[in-house]
């Protein structure tokens, strides 16, 4: 199926142009942060400064006493302030370009400073630990449900779609158009309503109480994923089987399809063999746009149900206006979504003919 | 990219059952939206989050129709107006407000008020008895008013937990083979041999006298609380969830079509644009495209929200940043087909103006399309605003099926069993979006025929 010699030119090309507006959308995305929240970094960093001299002056009782009018001695403070923020740049505002282009080198390299409120778990204040002790856990919650969603979507669209306008294809088509209508968030309370309430069987936070280093704790982990995981997929696969469903209704209309139906290939082989190889492509290309898409939407889901990821994070971030955390957060949930999108990209190349030979 | 005219649109619509399936829902809601507006005083949705307002309204009460579904009758909050009777002897007047109550439920209620605003001039007695189905008068309160030369307006509040009334029924004691270790409400509605439900009559007579003048009562009312009210019941804050979940409708009709007519007619004005033009103007319009796409919306809302504002109406704005993304690359794809037709090189070829070209020959045959689209992303907009009002981001002066369920979520309601808080808000949201949803795909079918299998 490819051809290696019109592969590396169509598709190189398309990968540059991809490859470079995504850098393009990474630096937009970081530049528009900063100035959504400059401001108030701004003050709420300048406001850290005249805490901490103030700090150290009145410590320091020799420097007090030096003084007897509180008015000089004011002043004194104020001159020692302006100092320190000429030092630290701060004088010059956020927008101006040196301190603009410097952040954004900063964050670039991942190096996100100290957040103001929140730390991680194990009691760093480093936004890059922070983040990176949060973000397996929403990997692992999300991808397990992806996983799962995908095997039920594509066996289910691959039955319904061998018998369409069957009683199992109607019901499929219904339950997708319905289940998507409802928010996830909205049915992940009903759910901790039912099954962690009225009958308790799962636990109503998500958060293990266990410690990370105790031996139970994955086992924990899994028991606490349970109710979310069984949520996001109750939700995510009837769209999942009516997309697949509607590939392979295409596929099997197909030309060879039907030439494999006159030659007497059994109908079932055709469809679980030969129509779904060739729904493959734009089903895996899906698959990838929609892992990017579910990260967006963890911090509600991730909020509702407490699970201790990125979305949480995020969530929590913003309610203490914990500004180098929301920088940091909204970069990583940026590349994290370009990454995917990126290879949903790549597949879609590799995949689709028309793409690698155009020019 | 078919042309289909309004009238074979019409006609197959509504031949698709899911479409006018879609139609029925939305006038209802619409409806509904009608009523809302026209009925309930926009000023009791203003003080949505006024506390003041909702004092006195139950705190966290079932809906009232509970009690049809279940044997056992719960209390039913009641507000109850007094009628007024008027005396005049030996030079005391009196004014004697009686609120009669039938109360046939299964528990006791859970407390009471009187509230009252009167107008008067020295001092004033007032007294407060009961009479039970069974006859037995309980003396409940004496008090009087405080002490005023001048014509004084007085607002007074007597409640059932004031600690006189819990003396003056040890009076009674005798009578009652219960300990009186129980509340107020539960001693003065109970049976006398067991401290179980009196069912009945019940006649709460509040008694003014005065001295020469009568007392004058400009408003007077009794609250016999109880744990259900209403017809969707109440929240923690004692609000009443019919007033909130019936104002929702129509704020969230508004913004689900606000936003998606906005973003469809700036994604379909950009990407036939995009696409009429072609060449080095079509790449930057794409690539721009190709930015916003890649935007992740939901950080980028909350972000909007917490640093710009959260009014509902930038809050629409918002959203048709990110959504007008997908409408312009698919009108684009169309504009590109229906340029290349004859009709359009001809109007070009005689040297119409671009623009003309744009409006007169190209949009118009993108409009069923376009109708679709609206359709499809409406759902889409009400859950975002929701999501984001879940998040507590919402505008507070506009409260939302959202934010509904952010309180909810804020005082557990899911650990409390309030289900009537959080069941249905979220259908409400649901058959908002399958409305559109049914009417859209209907609309779909018919305008791409390819689909129609």
């Amino acid at each position: 199926m490819v051809n290696n010699g019109n592969f590396s030119v169509g598709l190189k090309r398309y990968l540059v142009t991809r490859g470079i507006t995504m850098f393009g959308v990474l630096m937009i995305t970081l530049l528009l942060t900063i100035s959504l929240v400059g401001s108030n970094m701004d003050t709420i960093l300048k406001q850290g400064v005249i805490y901490q001299v103030r700090a150290e002056i009145t410590e320091n009782t020799s420097i007090v006493q030096g003084f007897n009018d509180p008015d000089e001695f004011e002043k004194f403070v104020q001159q020692k302030i302006d100092e320190r923020i000429e030092t630290l740049g701060l004088d010059t505002p956020w927008y101006s370009p040196q301190r603009l282009g410097y952040t954004m080198y900063k964050i670039l390299i991942l190096d996100f400073g100290n957040a103001t409120f929140l730390t991680s778990d194990s009691g760093s204040s480093n936004v890059g630990e922070i983040i990176f002790e949060k973000m397996p856990k929403t990997v692992l919650l999300f991808t397990t449900a992806t996983i799962i969603i995908s095997i039920i979507g594509i066996l289910l669209g691959a039955a319904s779609s061998n018998k369409i306008g069957s009683k199992l294809d109607r019901i499929t088509s219904t339950f997708a158009v319905i289940s998507s209508s409802f928010p996830v968030w909205w049915i992940g309370m009903l759910m901790i309503f039912v099954f962690a309430f009225v009958y308790q069987i799962f636990p109503a936070r998500a958060t293990p109480t266990i410690e990370p280093d105790d031996p139970g704790y994955i086992a924990a982990l899994l028991y606490h994923m349970a109710l979310p995981v069984i949520t996001i997929v109750l939700i995510g696969f009837g769209a999942w089987a009516y997309l697949v469903r509607n590939f392979m209704v295409g596929i099997m209309q197909e030309d060879f399809i039907t030439a494999k139906k006159t030659i007497g290939i059994g109908k079932k082989k055709i469809v679980y063999s030969h129509a779904l190889r060739n729904a493959a492509p734009p089903i895996v290309t899906i698959l990838a746009l929609s892992l990017s898409g579910s990260l967006g939407g963890a911090i509600i889901t991730e909020a509702v149900f407490d699970w201790p990821g990125m979305g949480r994070l995020y969530f929590e971030a913003i309610s203490v206006m914990d500004l180098p955390v929301i920088i940091g957060s909204t970069y990583i949930l940026t590349v994290l979504f370009l990454v995917s999108i990126f290879i949903a990209d790549l597949l879609y190349g590799y995949f689709d003919p028309r793409v690698r030979t155009s020019n | 990219m078919s042309s289909v005219s309004t009238q074979e649109i019409k006609k197959e619509f509504l031949k698709s059952k899911l479409g006018l399936t879609g139609i029925f829902i939305l006038s209802g809601l619409i409806l509904v939206s009608i009523i809302t507006i026209s009925v309930i005083p926009a000023s009791t949705f203003q003080e949505w989050n006024n506390p003041e307002k909702w004092i006195s309204y139950p705190k966290t009460s079932v809906p009232s129709w509970v009690n049809f579904l279940s044997s056992d009758k719960i209390p039913e909050h009641k507000i109850i107006n007094a009628e007024i009777f008027q005396s005049q002897e030996n030079g005391i007047s009196l004014i004697s407000q009686q609120f009669g109550v039938s109360f046939e439920y299964d528990d006791f209620p859970s407390d009471f008020i009187f509230e009252m605003k009167t107008k008067y001039t020295d001092s004033h007695l007032v007294q407060i008895k009961v009479i039970r189905p069974d006859g037995i008068t309980l003396e409940l309160l004496s008090t009087s008013l405080p002490y005023s030369d001048k014509e004084t307006v007085h607002n007074q509040r007597y409640f059932s937990t004031d600690s006189m009334i819990k003396k003056n029924l040890n009076a009674y004691r005798d009578k009652f083979d219960f300990d009186f270790t129980v509340g107020t409400t539960e001693i003065i509605f109970s049976e006398l041999y067991k401290n179980k439900i009196q069912k009945g009559n019940y006649i709460f007579i509040v008694d003014s006298y005065g001295i020469e003048k009568p007392v004058e009562i400009l408003e007077s009312k009794m609250i016999l609380g109880g744990k259900a009210y209403g017809l969707m019941g109440t929240d923690e804050l004692r609000r009443d969830l019919a007033i909130g979940l019936l104002w929702g409708t129509p704020l969230a009709l508004f913004i689900g079509i606000s936003v998606s007519i906005g973003s469809v007619v700036v994604g379909l004005i950009y990407g036939v644009y995009s696409g009429y033009k072609g060449k080095k103007t079509d790449e930057a319009m794409m690539r721009f495209n190709d930015v916003i796409y890649a935007l992740p919306a939901l950080p980028f809302l909350i972000i909007l929200a917490v640093t710009i504002s959260n009014s509902i109406f930038l809050m629409i704005g918002f959203l048709m940043i990110f959504s007008w993304v997908g409408i312009a690359k698919v009108s684009r794809s169309m504009s590109l087909q229906i340029k290349t037709r004859q009709y359009v090189e001809a109007a070009k070829i005689m040297g119409q103006k671009d623009s003309k070209i744009i409006f007169r020959h190209i949009l118009p045959q993108l409009l069923p399309y376009a109708f679709a689209s609206i359709a499809i992303s409406v759902p889409a907009a009400i859950t975002t605003e929701a999501g984001l009002s879940f998040l507590g981001l919402g505008d507070p002066s506009f409260p939302t099926w959202g934010q509904i369920l952010h309180d909810a979520n804020t005082y557990g309601a899911a650990a409390q069993g309030f289900w009537w808080w959080i069941v249905p808000p979220g259908i409400l949201i649901a058959i908002t979006g399958l409305a559109f949803v049914f009417i859209g795909n209907a609309l779909d079918a018919i305008v791409n025929p390819k689909l129609k299998r």
